[in-house]
């Protein structure tokens, strides 16, 4: 066990992966001699030279098309993106060649290309620095998307989706990098767990779901809640495409109650899709609508608005009273 | 100054290399003679009868359309010599990246006739298997290709290896940022990979002077490219064109791009009607530059047998139509289960569950279903 950052995780995740696999190689914006914008590929140039630690033009489109073709060679690219708001110049190539390519060389090809990509608020940068843009890419078939909350499942998780012969958009919850946890290096990769949900904290009344940055919030709400003697399942979605139904229905038709929460957009976001399928699921055994707790339909604010853009303790909390049916007067009256 | 956004004049066809004229004659020509002095006139009569196969291939494509077989097909008709002078140059190791209208490419990598035409006839997304034949399936994204292409190359480049990546595109692919960001890395890393242009003049409805005001050729070189532009309807200007600049790349000297300047004789596709936006005349001077009937004039020259060869490219032809029609009699349909195969490599809960219920939603149709109903 060593007590790592959340980045210094990824570093060793990508180090491992590299060992493990001569064919990973790294590219993206300023990852050799800089290590990355926020140093995720720290040393590792230094380690495994230029022919795998690879610094790209400055062009998204080029970086993941590229990666692509090193895939049809056999290589297994783990591709930067600097910020998740650049993506977007890269979406073409992701959503109509990544993601399609085995389906259209009926299985002939395979592109086990990860794409990393720093994502959410919480860090007062301006525009494009910002963004939660999983719903685009667990729309689209053919890609599988994660999202590790702490720094020992960024370290395995990180390797299993580099070990993963699908295309993984792996989103990185970049104001958690400098979170501190233990992180068992001996874990090896743990194949096929990869896509399942993780129970973070076990509770009888309300499932609380989230993902990436929310996760650790959605813990500090449970725990806040314990006081007002609310016992919440809070799970960890890991994998946002595939989502592992099973835990979460399970979980649902254990507490009734369902809360979602994401610092994405509402609309046509993953708490719609976890709403619908869940009531789906889960109709007969629930006592009320499931409620999501989101970012609003709105550009990313600028930063000395982000914290009403993003879900926080007290509005998680006040989607879990939504679900206990506790409305404001009759908390009053209880307090 | 006009306040409209009229079409630029077009920018001529302009200089490029040629060995073997509209008319048949040969001319000398310094870059690239060397580069074609194997082609005895045996070798040429070969490349003929390569030419008019796919000529056939192309026709047969057009008619299995009409006749309802396929859903779509885009015609390489006027296209001939580009294809084949270029496929006939690469080796197998090469890897091809191709758009949607290199059948002679495919054609010259022995691609099955089924797997020619399983995509058109939308039997399946793609047809071939791409490490079978070293040549990627077909593009649809203008210009996306490219990028696997330099990707490719750069792989190609850390295994020292001695193969080539080359990738074709056409004019109005020019325009896409993916085709210049290709270009960027391919020189970036001195990748061997060689962009091949087929400008056909007509992008669609759009002629080549809305994608470029110069030539296109003249943009590559803006990338540090090496560049060839070449009568794109003269096969041994196009084969030589592309050994030379294949011998460039395995050299290690980087990228290299060839702009062979053609035309699209047909239409865009078997949905379009080029008569609504293009000049009669403009297509009787472009057939006047036919890459067939100028080898064949030139092998005359020669002294050949030309009688004796059109018999002998009509019966490659006459075999080459009947595999295709027989590929198209014998297709099986796909089965429902293709719909949900291969989206992944490996078991996907959410889609796994998809298709059982939408198999169990068949079967509810089934007789036993109805008795017990």
């Amino acid at each position: 066990m060593k007590t790592l950052t959340f980045s210094q995780a990824l570093n060793s995740g990508l180090r491992a992966a590299m060992e493990h696999d001569h064919k990973v190689v790294l590219m993206g914006e300023d990852i050799g001699k800089l290590g990355g914008v926020f140093r995720i590929t720290d040393g590792l140039q230094k380690d495994f030279g230029a022919h795998r630690v690879i610094d790209t033009p400055l062009a998204e489109s080029g970086i993941v098309g590229t990666a692509i073709g090193l895939a049809f060679r056999g290589y297994r690219p783990v591709v930067e993106i600097q910020f998740d708001g650049f993506v977007y110049p890269a979406f073409d190539q992701i959503v109509s060649q990544l993601a399609k390519m085995h389906f259209r060389s009926r299985g002939k090809v395979k592109l086990p290309v990860t794409i990393r990509i720093p994502f959410g608020g919480g860090i007062g940068s301006p525009e494009h620095h910002s963004e939660s843009p999983e719903a685009y890419f667990a729309h689209t078939a053919g890609l599988r998307v994660v999202a590790p909350a702490t720094p020992q499942d960024a370290y395995w998780m990180l390797q299993e989706a580099i070990e993963d012969d699908d295309p993984v958009i792996f989103l990185e919850p970049k104001r958690r990098y400098h979170q501190r946890g233990e992180v068992d290096t001996e874990v090896a990769p743990r194949t096929g767990s990869l896509f399942k949900a993780n129970i973070a904290r076990q509770g009888n009344d309300v499932t609380l779901i989230a993902y990436g940055p929310l996760v650790k919030t959605a813990l500090d709400a449970a725990t806040a809640a314990e006081d007002e003697g609310i016992d919440i399942e809070v799970i960890d979605l890991r994998s946002i495409e595939p989502v592992d139904f099973e835990t979460l229905a399970t979980s649902v038709r254990k507490t009734g109650r369902v809360v979602i929460t994401h610092e994405a957009s509402r609309f046509a976001g993953m708490g719609a899709e976890l709403a619908a399928s869940l009531t789906e699921k889960c109709f007969d055994h629930l006592d009320h609508a499931p409620v999501r707790v989101t970012g609003f339909d709105i550009p990313y604010p600028p930063s000395k608005l982000e914290m009403h853009h993003l879900p926080d303790l007290d509005r998680i909390l006040d989607g879990v009273d939504q679900v206990m049916r506790r409305t404001r007067a009759q908390l009053g009256e209880e307090g | 100054m006009s306040n409209t956004f009229d079409v630029p004049a077009p920018a001529g066809t302009g200089e490029y290399l040629q060995i073997i004229g509209p008319d048949g004659a040969r001319h000398p020509c310094e870059d690239l003679d060397v580069w074609v002095s194997d082609i005895d006139q045996r070798k040429l009569e070969d490349l003929y009868i390569d030419m008019a196969c796919i000529r056939r291939l192309d026709h047969e494509g057009t008619a299995l359309q009409r006749q309802g077989e396929l859903g779509l097909w885009a015609p390489l008709l006027g296209q001939e010599a580009a294809q084949i002078g270029s496929g006939r140059a690469l080796s197998d190791e090469d890897f091809i990246f191709p758009s949607y209208r290199e059948h002679g490419v495919a054609y010259c990598r022995g691609v099955a006739p089924q797997d020619l035409l399983r995509m058109w006839r939308g039997a399946a997304p793609s047809g071939w298997d791409p490490y079978e034949v070293n040549m990627a399936n077909q593009q649809i994204v203008i210009g996306a290709q490219t990028l696997h292409a330099a990707g490719y190359g750069m792989g190609l480049k850390l295994d020292g290896s001695d193969a080539a990546a080359i990738t074709y595109f056409g004019d109005g692919a020019t325009s896409q940022g993916d085709v210049s960001e290709a270009m960027v890395f391919a020189a970036s890393y001195q990748a061997p990979v060689i962009f091949f242009c087929q400008n056909n003049h007509w992008a669609i409805s759009e002629p080549v002077a809305r994608q470029t005001a110069g030539y296109i050729a003249d943009r590559a070189k803006g990338f540090g490219l090496a560049t060839w532009r070449v009568d794109g309807n003269d096969v041994l200007a196009v084969m030589g064109a592309t050994r030379a600049a294949l011998e460039h790349v395995r050299s290690g000297n980087g990228p290299a791009f060839i702009e062979a300047v053609t035309y699209r004789m047909g239409a865009h596709t078997t949905a379009d009607d080029p008569t609504r936006y293009r000049d009669a005349l403009e297509l009787e001077q472009w057939a006047a530059k036919d890459p067939l009937d100028r080898v064949a004039a030139h092998l005359d020259s020669l002294g050949a047998d030309l009688e004796e060869l059109k018999k002998r490219s009509t019966q490659a032809a006459d075999e080459l139509a009947a595999g295709l029609r027989e590929a198209i009699t014998t297709m099986p349909d796909p089965s429902v289960d293709d719909l949900f195969k291969n989206v992944y490599s490996h078991e996907h809960s959410w889609l796994d569950e998809q298709r059982d219920n939408y198999k169990l939603y068949l079967e509810s149709f089934s007789q036993d279903a109805e008795v017990t109903r």
